[in-house]
């Protein structure tokens, strides 16, 4: 780099460009924060949806499942499960885990009650309502 | 027994020590992990998946850190030319950290995660089971304790100190490490709010601050085995942390086009995340310039190498294949796919695992007493660098492969196929990053011998002539 751009000037632009973008992205979440309610099927998630979101977490689900295409990358997308399946299929399917199928990747068995399997599904319906611009880009996930 | 410059930079060793075992531990569950791809129940219901993954996930973050904690350690007191604050202070927060996270992964390991949950308070503050912040709450108040005490040792001797370019462009990236980490405890019930913000702590870290952390590593290692001279250098640093910052930031958008966010974010995020490979290239021409203006040949030349390496491959991880699949209309199809597994695992090998290793390149021998290695040893570690570095290249290529074919099955064609036959007919390439992962694992395993491996006694030819001593 040439000697008429020296140090101090680099360090200017640093300390200048990092704040002002700092500021920008500021502004643009300030302005995202206030469009969510609009995005979502319900302003404040149920208690219902808040329980089912709870138990997603305490059985780390994310760490076989991807959630809006976020987590891991085992198990399908259920972003939009409850529209694939259904409530009646989700639980089902939950409570005759593990399958057992040699070789097949397996799901563990979670001992939910009744009660807990119908937050579950309030909170993938919930989920599945979200405006998320179109994605998935079919059913399938 | 060479002299370290200053007395405290010892404490830098059981954390480069702590890493690399942590490392090892790191691999071995990600081996687990790439068979359980593809035989689907080994080892259930001992060892599920998603306790494997939280372990692999988990240990690459607190290794990482280790080895960040330790440059920070090592290269402060030389670059401010003055003794650290408190080394008894970096000795018990290293014990601390070390016992939190062994405690951690034994807790993911013994019991099943809704019932650690349970004894670990999650009821007070819900922050636990989402991606990468699996850590109870003890842990996670344990992760600020230690990063707050740190960086008071840090600031401390930088107060007292010679202040450089080097040492407040580390400061300033590990303070950000630390305020980020805040948002690890806002979890709203909210999925999408609690999303936007999750990415501050894991975007934030990696294609943010973190970026400055690495820089300021680079600098450092570049600074003392080429001889450059140190205004060059910190201006460099500076240009390239300006990039990072002013590309990072709104990157960020990036994880904002399908998470309920407004469609805006399509247009922030792809345009500046486009522009986020150029950091990582400004990185790779500045090790070579450097390299090539060198003004001495320094002996260490494994951790030159490692430097080298570091340049390339963060840029092709970070930069190539993160570009691959930032732009919305692209994204939309690969969102969440093997191709995100692809860049994940190039992006944080090539930038994060292998500054760590540049430093702990540099730093290890004379923390050992010597100036550098070996010959043998340096050769040994310049072997465990192609195997890591060659076979993590293949991994991500047969993933990027593997992602390719599931994005056409499941989401391009007219009939759109489910995701498990999808992953059925991966196989081949998940058998093919499984062996690729083998090869990591004997790389790593050289990588660990070369530490003890000594020269050959020299033995002295029939008829040569030894020269007289002077």
């Amino acid at each position: 780099m040439s000697a008429t751009f020296t140090k101090a000037m680099a360090r200017n632009i640093f300390y200048g460009g990092t704040v002002f973008f700092i500021l920008l992205f500021l502004a643009l979440t300030f302005h995202t924060v206030r469009q969510i309610p609009q995005r979502i099927p319900s302003e404040t998630p149920s208690p219902a949806v808040a329980r089912g979101k709870a138990l997603w977490e305490t059985r780390n689900c994310i760490g076989c499942h991807t959630l809006l295409g976020e987590g891991a990358y085992f198990a399908p997308e259920l972003g939009n499960v409850y529209k694939r399946r259904g409530a009646e299929f989700i639980k089902i399917w939950i409570k005759v885990q593990p399958t057992q199928v040699p070789g097949r990747r397996q799901m563990p068995q979670f001992h939910f009650t009744d009660q807990q399997l119908d937050d579950l599904v309030e909170f993938l319906k919930w989920t599945s309502e979200i405006n998320t611009e179109n994605w998935p880009p079919n059913i399938q996930g | 027994m060479t002299q370290l410059p200053y007395k405290s930079q010892a404490v830098a060793k059981p954390y480069f020590m702590a890493a690399i075992a942590l490392f090892v531990g790191q691999i071995l569950f990600g081996l687990i992990l790439g068979l359980q791809y593809v035989i689907g129940d080994f080892l259930f219901p001992a060892i599920p998946f998603n306790v494997a993954r939280m372990v692999h996930t988990n240990l690459l973050i607190v290794w990482l850190l280790f080895g960040f904690m330790g440059a920070a350690y090592y290269l402060v007191p030389e670059e401010t030319e003055t003794e650290l604050h408190s080394p008894l202070l970096a000795h018990v927060l290293f014990w601390v950290f070390l016992i939190a996270g062994v405690l951690t992964v034994v807790g993911y390991l013994a019991v099943p995660y809704a019932t650690l949950a349970q004894m670990t308070g999650n009821d007070l503050l819900e922050t636990m089971g989402r991606e990468f912040l699996e850590q109870p709450l003890p842990t996670k108040v344990g992760i600020v304790v230690v990063a707050l005490a740190f960086l008071y040792n840090i600031g401390m001797t930088i107060l007292k100190g010679r202040k450089t370019a080097i040492t407040m462009i580390l400061l300033i990236g590990l303070i950000g490490l630390a305020v980020l980490f805040l948002f690890a405890f806002y979890n709203p019930s909210n999925l999408v709010k609690d999303k936007y913000f999750w990415w501050w702590v894991v975007h934030l870290w990696v294609e943010g601050v973190w970026e400055l952390i690495m820089a300021a590593i680079l600098g450092f290692v570049l600074l003392k085995v080429t001889g450059v001279d140190r205004e060059v250098i910190e201006k460099w640093l500076y240009v390239i942390v300006t990039l990072a910052l002013v590309t990072g930031i709104i990157g960020t958008g990036h994880h904002y086009y399908w998470i309920g966010a407004p469609a805006y974010w399509q247009w922030w995020g792809g345009i500046f995340s486009a522009l986020e490979p150029l950091p990582f290239f400004a990185m790779t021409v500045f090790c070579f310039n450097m390299v090539n203006r060198r003004r001495r040949q320094h002996p260490n030349k494994a951790a030159t190498l490692w430097a080298l390496g570091t340049g390339v491959m963060a840029f092709l991880g970070a930069g190539v294949w993160g570009f691959l699949h930032t732009l919305a209309p692209i994204n939309y199809y690969t969102h969440g796919s093997q191709i995100t597994a692809a860049h994940g695992h190039l992006a944080f090998y090539g930038a994060y695992v292998m500054v760590v290793l540049t430093i702990i390149s540099y730093a290890m021998p004379m923390l050992r007493g010597r100036e550098v290695n070996p010959e043998r040893a340096q050769v040994l570690e310049m072997w465990s660098f192609w195997l890591m570095t060659v076979s993590m290249v293949f991994i991500t290529l047969f993933l990027t492969a593997a992602g390719i074919l599931q994005v056409w099955l499941q989401r391009i064609i007219p009939n759109p196929q489910p995701f498990i036959e999808v992953q059925n007919q991966l196989v081949l390439f998940y058998w093919l990053r499984w062996l690729s992962g083998v090869v990591f694992l004997i790389g790593l395993v050289v990588y660990i011998y070369s530490f003890f491996a000594k020269d050959k006694p020299q033995t002295v030819e029939a008829g040569e002539v030894q020269p007289a001593m002077t």
